[in-house]
C-alpha cells in the first residue's frame, strides 16, 4: 500500500464527511437574505441534509453571496473569505452575483462575482425560490463528495488573478497573509 | 505494572465512551429540538460527522496562549471525568470529589477564558466574561444544595452521597427532597448553557460567543469538550438526584432521560440577559436551597 493510494482514500474520506456536514456563512447583502429563513425554517428545513447555519467566519464551509455586491461590501465579503478555513466553498446566488442583474449598469455594484472570488456554483433566479435554493446545495453536495469543490486551491493557484482583479476595482486591499 | 496498565486502559474506556456518548445526546438534542419546530431535523449521527470533518479542516492558530487554552479545556474536563462514577465505573473514590469536581470544571472554563485572551477578540471577551458571570449565578445555590447533602449524608464523595440512596427509589434525592431537585435541575440547564441561560455563546448576538475565533481542528477540540462536559454534568445530576446505577446502561438511560428533559425545557423558552439571568439564580433557586438547607439542618 503506497502513501498516495492511503493519502487519496482519506482525502475521500474527509470529502464525504465534509458533504454530510455543512456549515453555512450567509453574507445577507442583497434581497436573496429573505429566502433563507424559511429554507432554514420548519417550511423546507435544510438541515435534514446536515447543513446549517455558522455563527462566524472562522466555523463557516459555505458563503452564500446573497445578491448585489456594492463596492464597499466586496472589500468585506474578501475579508471573510480569507478568514475562513480551507476545505470552503462560495456560492453566488441570484442573477445579480452572475452579470450584475438589474444593477448591470449602476456605478457602484460589481457585475460578475467570479473575477475576485472562485465561485463553485451559482443558483439562477431574481430571486431564486428555496426550492432551487436546496436544489442548488445538493447539487453542491454532490461535488464535495466527488472532489470537484476545489475552489479554494483555485483561489490559491491564481490568487494574482485574483488579487489583480480585486484591486482594480477597490484600490488597495488589506492582506492577512 | 498490570495495574497500571489496567488503569490506563480504563481512563482511555471511560474517555472515548463519555465522548461518543455526549456526541450521540448532543445529536438527539438537535432531533428533538427539530420536531419541536415542527422539522426533519439533522440525523441523529450528525456531530460525529461535524467531528470528523471539523478535524480534516485547516485551523489557523493566534499563538501559544490560544493552544494552551482550547488543550487546557479539553484536558480539564477529561481530568474531571476521572472523579465522577459513571454507573459501576468509578477511578477514583474519596472524600471531598464533590467539591473536587466544582473546582476541576472551573479549570475547564478557565481554559476557555485563556483561549479567547489569547484570539484577543473582543465577542469572545464578552462570551466569556458572561460564562464566568453565570458560573457566580448558578454555584451559588448549587453549592448551597451540595452542602446541605453533605450535611445530611455526613459525606462528601460523590459514591457516598450515592450509595446513601440505595434501596427502594423513594430513597432518591429526587423524591425525598423534590425541591432540591428541582433547583438543581435549573442550575444543570444554566450549567450547560442551555436555553434560558445561553447569553454567552448567544450566536446571533455576539457569535457564539467563547469560540468565535476557533475553526476547524480547533472548533473539534471545544466539540469533544462540549460532549464530554455534558456528560460530567448529567452524571452528576444523577448521581447526586436519581441514586446513580449499579451498571453503565442503566445510568446512561437516566442520564438521557434528564437530557431529553432539559433539552425540552430549552428548547421553550426565549434568552435571560445575562444579568437577569444572575438574578434569577440569586433569587428563586437560592431562595428554595436556603430554605431547603434549613429544613434539612433543624
Amino acid at each position: 500500500m503506497n502513501n498516495n493510494f492511503v493519502k487519496g482514500s482519506w482525502q475521500e474520506i474527509l470529502d464525504w464527511a465534509q458533504n454530510k456536514s455543512i456549515n453555512m456563512l450567509h453574507y445577507c447583502t442583497g434581497c436573496g437574505a429573505i429566502e433563507l429563513p424559511p429554507t432554514m425554517t420548519s417550511r423546507y428545513d435544510m438541515s435534514r441534509f446536515g447543513i446549517g447555519p455558522a455563527a462566524t467566519p472562522r466555523q463557516a464551509d459555505l458563503l452564500l453571496v446573497t445578491g448585489y455586491l456594492s463596492t464597499k461590501t466586496l472589500r468585506r465579503l474578501i475579508y471573510t473569505y480569507e478568514q475562513m478555513q480551507a476545505p470552503k466553498f462560495v456560492v453566488g446566488f441570484g442573477s445579480c452575483t452572475i452579470n450584475g442583474g438589474m444593477y448591470w449598469d449602476s456605478y457602484n455594484t460589481i457585475k460578475q462575482l467570479d473575477k475576485y472570488l472562485p465561485v463553485e456554483m451559482y443558483i439562477a433566479g431574481c430571486m431564486p425560490r428555496p426550492e432551487a435554493i436546496l436544489d442548488g446545495l445538493l447539487k453542491l453536495k454532490k461535488m464535495i463528495n466527488n472532489g470537484e469543490a476545489d475552489g479554494y486551491q483555485r483561489y490559491q493557484d491564481n490568487l494574482e488573478f485574483y488579487h489583480q482583479n480585486q484591486e482594480a476595482v477597490l484600490g488597495e486591499v488589506q492582506r492577512t497573509q | 505494572m498490570i495495574d497500571l496498565i489496567y488503569k490506563i486502559g480504563h481512563f482511555l474506556l471511560i474517555t472515548v465512551f463519555a465522548t461518543a456518548l455526549g456526541l450521540l445526546f448532543m445529536g438527539i438534542a438537535r432531533k428533538i429540538i427539530a420536531r419541536i419546530q415542527k422539522r426533519y431535523g439533522p440525523p441523529v449521527y450528525q456531530p460525529y460527522l461535524d467531528v470528523l470533518k471539523l478535524f480534516g479542516k485547516d485551523a489557523i492558530t493566534h499563538g501559544f496562549i490560544f493552544d494552551f487554552g482550547a488543550v487546557m479545556a479539553l484536558g480539564g474536563v477529561i481530568a474531571t471525568l476521572f472523579f465522577i462514577p459513571l454507573g459501576s465505573w468509578q477511578l477514583y473514590s474519596m472524600e471531598g470529589t464533590v467539591l473536587l469536581v466544582i473546582y476541576l470544571l472551573a479549570v475547564a472554563s478557565l481554559g476557555m477564558a485563556m483561549g479567547t485572551v489569547g484570539s484577543g477578540n473582543p465577542q469572545a471577551s464578552i462570551g466569556i466574561s458572561r460564562a464566568l458571570t453565570q458560573m457566580l449565578g448558578y454555584e451559588l445555590p448549587f453549592l448551597v444544595i451540595l452542602f446541605s447533602l453533605i450535611f445530611r449524608y455526613q459525606t462528601s464523595s460523590i459514591w457516598g452521597l450515592m450509595q446513601a440512596q440505595a434501596g427502594s427509589f423513594l430513597n432518591w434525592n429526587l423524591f425525598a427532597y423534590p425541591m432540591m431537585a428541582l433547583v438543581a435541575f435549573v442550575v444543570l440547564i444554566g450549567m450547560m448553557g442551555k436555553k434560558p441561560f445561553d447569553a454567552m455563546i448567544a450566536p446571533s448576538e455576539i457569535g457564539s460567543g467563547p469560540v468565535v475565533e476557533s475553526g476547524g481542528k480547533y472548533l473539534g477540540m471545544l466539540l469533544l469538550q462540549k460532549s464530554i462536559t455534558i456528560i460530567i454534568e448529567l452524571a452528576l445530576y444523577v448521581n447526586l438526584f436519581l441514586g446513580g446505577a449499579d451498571n453503565i446502561f442503566s445510568f446512561s438511560f437516566k442520564m438521557l432521560i434528564v437530557w431529553i428533559l432539559a433539552t425540552m425545557f430549552g428548547s421553550l423558552f426565549p434568552r435571560f440577559r445575562i444579568e437577569d439571568g444572575v438574578k434569577f439564580f440569586w433569587k428563586w433557586p437560592l431562595g428554595i436551597a436556603i430554605l431547603q438547607a434549613l429544613y434539612i439542618i433543624i
